[in-house]
């Protein structure tokens, strides 16, 4: 089970990827943003952090680094896709998901350990929580308020396709207290909190963030 | 443009130049021209004028901190690879690994420019460390501000936050603690200081040193623009001031703006380099940039250096040599590469898109020689630059109201009833210096990198190093300025013994020490009275816990008009933990049936004090006494219970007392506890006698832990024990107070004020 990481200039969270990729049993590849080459993975990760600095509009950028061409056509296949935090906004600018994040609606920049609502396990990322479980993972961004327009939020409610909602006061006014969405065919999810920074009490709040790592695995063995 | 060069230095002998307006006394500037044996050029009065000034050469504290040096020995030293005058200390923690860690202060940048000021601040001081070789882990910013309530400090705490947070987190390195401190003394002088933590393995230690003659002298990072040029834009107006519009041109501001992505980038680049052993010498450019690193480099190496100054990439259009020279544009730095590692050094800059160009070589002889387009624009002998600055000795005074304020004791307070005791524990907890730090830290990231075991709100922060063998570190910064006001010697080793405590409280071992100095004017006696009797304090203190002062930064001028700050020497102490598995948290309740103990001794102290701040706006008498040994003894108790996993939580007893350290550790926790005191109940709950702690021992193991304390001499008393049933804080004798209603008290402050 060959997962990539992919690094961007101003990628932050790829250490803590790969080490969740290792902790669920998997082996984690490095992948440059300016090569066309996926190195033949599995599935790959689009991590946290600030690609480019985000400085024009989160991921904006990234969406059109070298490597991105090569998920976007793996993903058109079947490959199972995740975006984390910058991943996830790359992710939507990339069109591999729908809707944008914008600014928190304090404005500031929030870092708290964040409940959330498991409403989907079917997705390649989420088979090993049960559906309407509830988990502890970090949140930390200031532009996370997930936003999209009616049409594609009724379609994302109606299909299934919300994949975890905030539980509690919404953190950052995301619509419908959207934490993280899937593809249409459940293999690529974005998420706005870290899965990652929770695969260990020990440095994260609980370890409920490993599942997604280990249901990956599962869904690669079982295929 | 005419450009001053050394030829028209030496045929222009009388020409007047804008030595005053520089900073330059009469005398510094005659100095000059005895080095020189001519008047300097526009690029060299530059050069001298920042390197001499206040915050580059440490002129007025020179003379004192070399007392840190006197003062340590051998031992303290052994396990030190570097020290005071490089970029930043260096501690070997065993296992081949190497931890520098320095601190500095960002403080007059950041009420001129809330955010900006304190995201340079954040950038300056990880650069440092990376120069060090090692790669930056962790940061944590002290901070201080006018009261929490006044109009500025809404304008100022916001930005700061922000500028700390939106570079840090950019940059992909947790904030795991700090300081946020409020008191009217900081209305119109803020303090932000920031300190970086950094890891390397011990053969990787880099050092800012420019050897062998035929060296290549690389400038990399972001191109240099006109910001951040202080006193120097008076050479510019000099030139430009009759041109009407071109003037105007050369005003930018002079706090300087943060590009955290090119930081971020840079720090990868640098550690490629390293990686690839080809980097002989490595220098950030800070403060005084150009001048600053290129003099630097070349003083500490063994022979001179030749700069072109026309090839640095530059960002703004006609700008002079001696802008560029004392630019402080930021996200750059300085290497010196073997000729044949050149290719290589530029391969890695190039798959980093950092723009990296040689701007010079290191040469025979000693002398620094800057050209611009082939002229020679100076030529100086860089140690006289770098390191033969002027010393002073300022005069020094103790304060003529030094024995009033000492005699005006806390004893003539009115003390509070014994039914408003508990309504103080909750009004106390919802003052501005002990309400939870909250909206502050969450908007730090605490968790990039996964090394993150403690953060705020714990006693300190700690990271785990290595993931193999668990090995971590941890660190605290701490002060409390009121108390080094009542007496400045006390007040230093207060902060000293409360960073030690904190860090021995997580389970670590402290190994070494830093500090951030921040003061106010030098030419006042009595500021310069406190800052010889703090640094003394501090050295001596560190003497008593045998851990030495690795490094350290001074500010100065830290005032508004005649009023000084509170002296404000900030320590951080680093301690070693070889299992991070093994850290001792701050929030109890983590195991059945814990009983609360108290370690170390109480008496009636509040000189100085929360209480008497917060309840009667009073600040006399005496701190509490300091005792040393006692604290060294907590410190070995402490690590021995979380070696033998004999804790199950501790916290801290600093400002404020026992009463803040249980509401802390209750909600912290998330659980209730009965307690239950003796004596007079105002002075257990709010007196702040030092070397005590808190501590929750599993019920096996309580007579293992108490009999280890009594056999070691280390007074301990069974004050209470953890309910896992309650969801209050019962006093006995007192009453209940309601975790939710704590909760609200503590953490309510902060949002209301800022939100």
């Amino acid at each position: 089970m060959r997962v990539g990481v992919i690094t961007f200039p101003g990628t932050l969270d790829d250490v803590d990827a790969e080490r969740a990729v290792r902790y669920a049993g998997g082996e984690a590849v490095q992948l440059w943003h300016a090569d066309h080459d996926l190195k033949g993975v599995d599935a790959v990760i689009v991590p946290g952090g600030f690609s480019y600095g985000d400085y024009l509009r989160c991921g904006a950028i990234a969406r059109f680094a070298p490597v991105m061409q090569e998920v976007v056509d793996a993903a058109k296949k079947g490959m199972p896709v995740l975006g984390i935090c910058n991943g996830f906004q790359i992710l939507c600018e990339a069109h591999l998901l729908p809707g944008a994040l914008i600014r928190n609606h304090k404005l500031h920049f929030v870092c708290r350990d964040q409940w959330l609502k498991v409403e989907n396990n079917s997705t390649a990322w989420t088979t090993r929580y049960d559906r309407g479980a509830e988990i502890l993972v970090p949140l930390k961004s200031g532009e996370g308020g997930y936003q999209a327009d009616q049409s594609t939020l009724d379609e994302l409610e109606g299909e299934g396709r919300v994949v975890f909602r905030y539980v509690g006061d919404n953190p950052n006014g995301s619509r419908n207290n959207i934490a993280g969405i899937t593809s249409a065919n459940g293999r690529v999810v974005g998420l706005m909190p870290h899965p990652e920074h929770a695969i260990d009490a020990l440095t994260g709040p609980t370890d409920d963030g490993l599942g997604m790592f280990l249901s990956l695995v599962d869904s690669v063995v079982k295929a | 443009m005419t450009v001053d060069t050394v030829k028209n230095a030496e045929n222009t002998p009388d020409q007047e130049q804008p030595y005053k307006e520089l900073g330059l006394k009469d005398d510094e500037y005659a100095r000059i021209k005895d080095i020189l044996g001519r008047r300097p050029t526009d690029a060299e009065l530059a050069m001298y004028s920042v390197m001499w000034s206040e915050h580059c050469s440490y002129k007025s504290s020179k003379v004192h901190l070399k007392y840190f040096s006197d003062t340590t020995t051998d031992e303290m030293r052994s396990k030190m690879l570097a020290g005071i005058g490089e970029n930043a200390g260096v501690v070997d923690i065993g296992d081949g690994w190497a931890i520098t860690f320095k601190a500095e202060s960002h403080n007059h940048p950041s009420y001129v420019e809330p955010y900006q000021g304190a995201a340079t601040g954040v950038g300056g001081i990880v650069r440092d460390i990376l120069a060090m070789g090692a790669r930056p882990l962790a940061v944590m910013d002290p901070l201080r501000f006018g009261p929490a309530d006044a109009p500025d400090t809404r304008r100022v705490l916001p930005g700061i936050v922000a500028g700390v947070g939106g570079y840090g987190n950019c940059l992909g390195l947790p904030n795991i603690g700090g300081e946020v401190v409020f008191d009217a003394t900081y209305a119109g002088n803020p303090l932000v200081n920031a300190l970086c933590v950094g890891a390397m393995r011990v053969e990787d230690l880099h050092l800012a040193h420019a050897s062998g003659a035929g060296n290549k002298v690389i400038l990399f990072g972001a191109r240099t623009g006109l910001d951040g040029i202080g006193g120097v834009s008076v050479l510019a107006s000099e030139t430009f001031d009759d041109t009407a519009g071109a003037g105007k041109r050369k005003k930018l501001p002079s706090v300087q703006v943060g590009d955290p992505f090119t930081e971020k980038v840079l720090i990868e680049c640098c550690l490629e380099l390293f990686a690839q052993r080809i980097v002989v010498g490595i220098q950030d450019l800070g403060g005084a940039g150009l001048a600053c690193a290129t003099s630097e480099l070349a003083s500490a190496g063994d022979g001179g250096m030749h700069v072109y100054l026309d090839r640095v990439p530059l960002r703004a259009s006609g700008m002079t040599p001696a802008e560029i020279l004392s630019s402080e544009s930021q996200e750059r730095m300085c290497a010196v590469v073997r000729p044949e590692d050149l290719d290589a050094f530029m391969a890695v800059c190039a798959k980093w898109d950092v723009i990296a160009t040689e701007i010079g070589e290191v040469t025979e002889g000693d002398r620094l020689v800057i050209t611009w387009h082939d002229e020679v624009v100076l030529d100086v002998p860089p140690r006289t630059v770098a390191h033969e600055g002027p010393v002073y000795h300022r005069p020094i005074e103790r304060p003529a109201d030094q024995d009033a304020v000492q005699a005006d004791t806390p004893d003539r307070l009115p003390r509070p009833a014994k039914d408003e005791l508990l309504d103080l524990v909750k009004t106390m907890a919802a003052s501005p210096n002990l309400a939870s730090k909250r909206w502050v830290t969450q908007q730090y990231d605490r968790y990039v990198r996964g090394g993150t075991v403690l953060a705020q709100p714990a006693d300190s922060g700690m990271i785990r190093i290595d993931e193999s063998t668990h090995r971590g570190v941890a660190l605290s910064t701490d002060c409390n300025g009121r108390y080094t006001k009542l007496d400045p010697y006390a007040g230093a080793q207060l902060a000293l013994a409360e960073a030690y405590r904190n860090v021995a409280t997580t389970g670590a071992t402290p190994v070494a020490v830093t500090n951030c100095l921040n003061f106010g004017s030098p030419e006042d006696p009595a500021v310069m009275w406190q800052f010889e009797q703090a640094v003394k304090g501090l050295a001596d203190g560190c003497v008593a816990l045998g851990i030495p002062v690795t490094g350290g930064n001074v500010s100065f001028y830290n005032q508004t008009g005649s009023t000084a700050i509170l002296p404000t020497p900030v320590v951080g102490v680093l301690g070693v933990i070889d299992d991070v598995r093994r850290r001792i948290p701050t929030g109890i309740g983590a195991e059945a049936g814990e009983t609360l103990l108290l370690l170390g001794e109480t008496r009636a102290e509040f000189g100085g004090s929360e209480w008497a701040h917060v309840v009667h706006g009073h600040l006399g008498g005496l701190p509490p006494k300091v005792d040393l040994a006692r604290e060294k003894l907590l410190g070995e108790v402490l690590v021995a219970g979380s070696r033998d996993g004999m804790l199950s939580a501790a916290h801290d007893l600093s400002d404020g007392g026992l009463a803040q350290a249980l509401v802390e550790t209750c909600l912290i926790g998330e659980v209730g506890a009965r307690v239950f005191l003796e004596g007079d109940l105002f002075t257990e709950l709010f007196s702040e006698s030092t070397a005590r702690v808190l501590v929750a021992v599993p019920r096996t193991e309580e007579l293992r832990f108490t009999d280890m304390c009594t056999a070691r001499g280390l007074p301990w008393r069974k004050v209470g024990v953890v309910d896992p049933e309650s969801d209050a804080l019962e006093i006995q004798e007192l009453g209940s107070l309601p975790l939710a209603e704590l909760r609200e008290a503590w953490e309510g402050t902060l949002p209301a004020l800022f939100d």
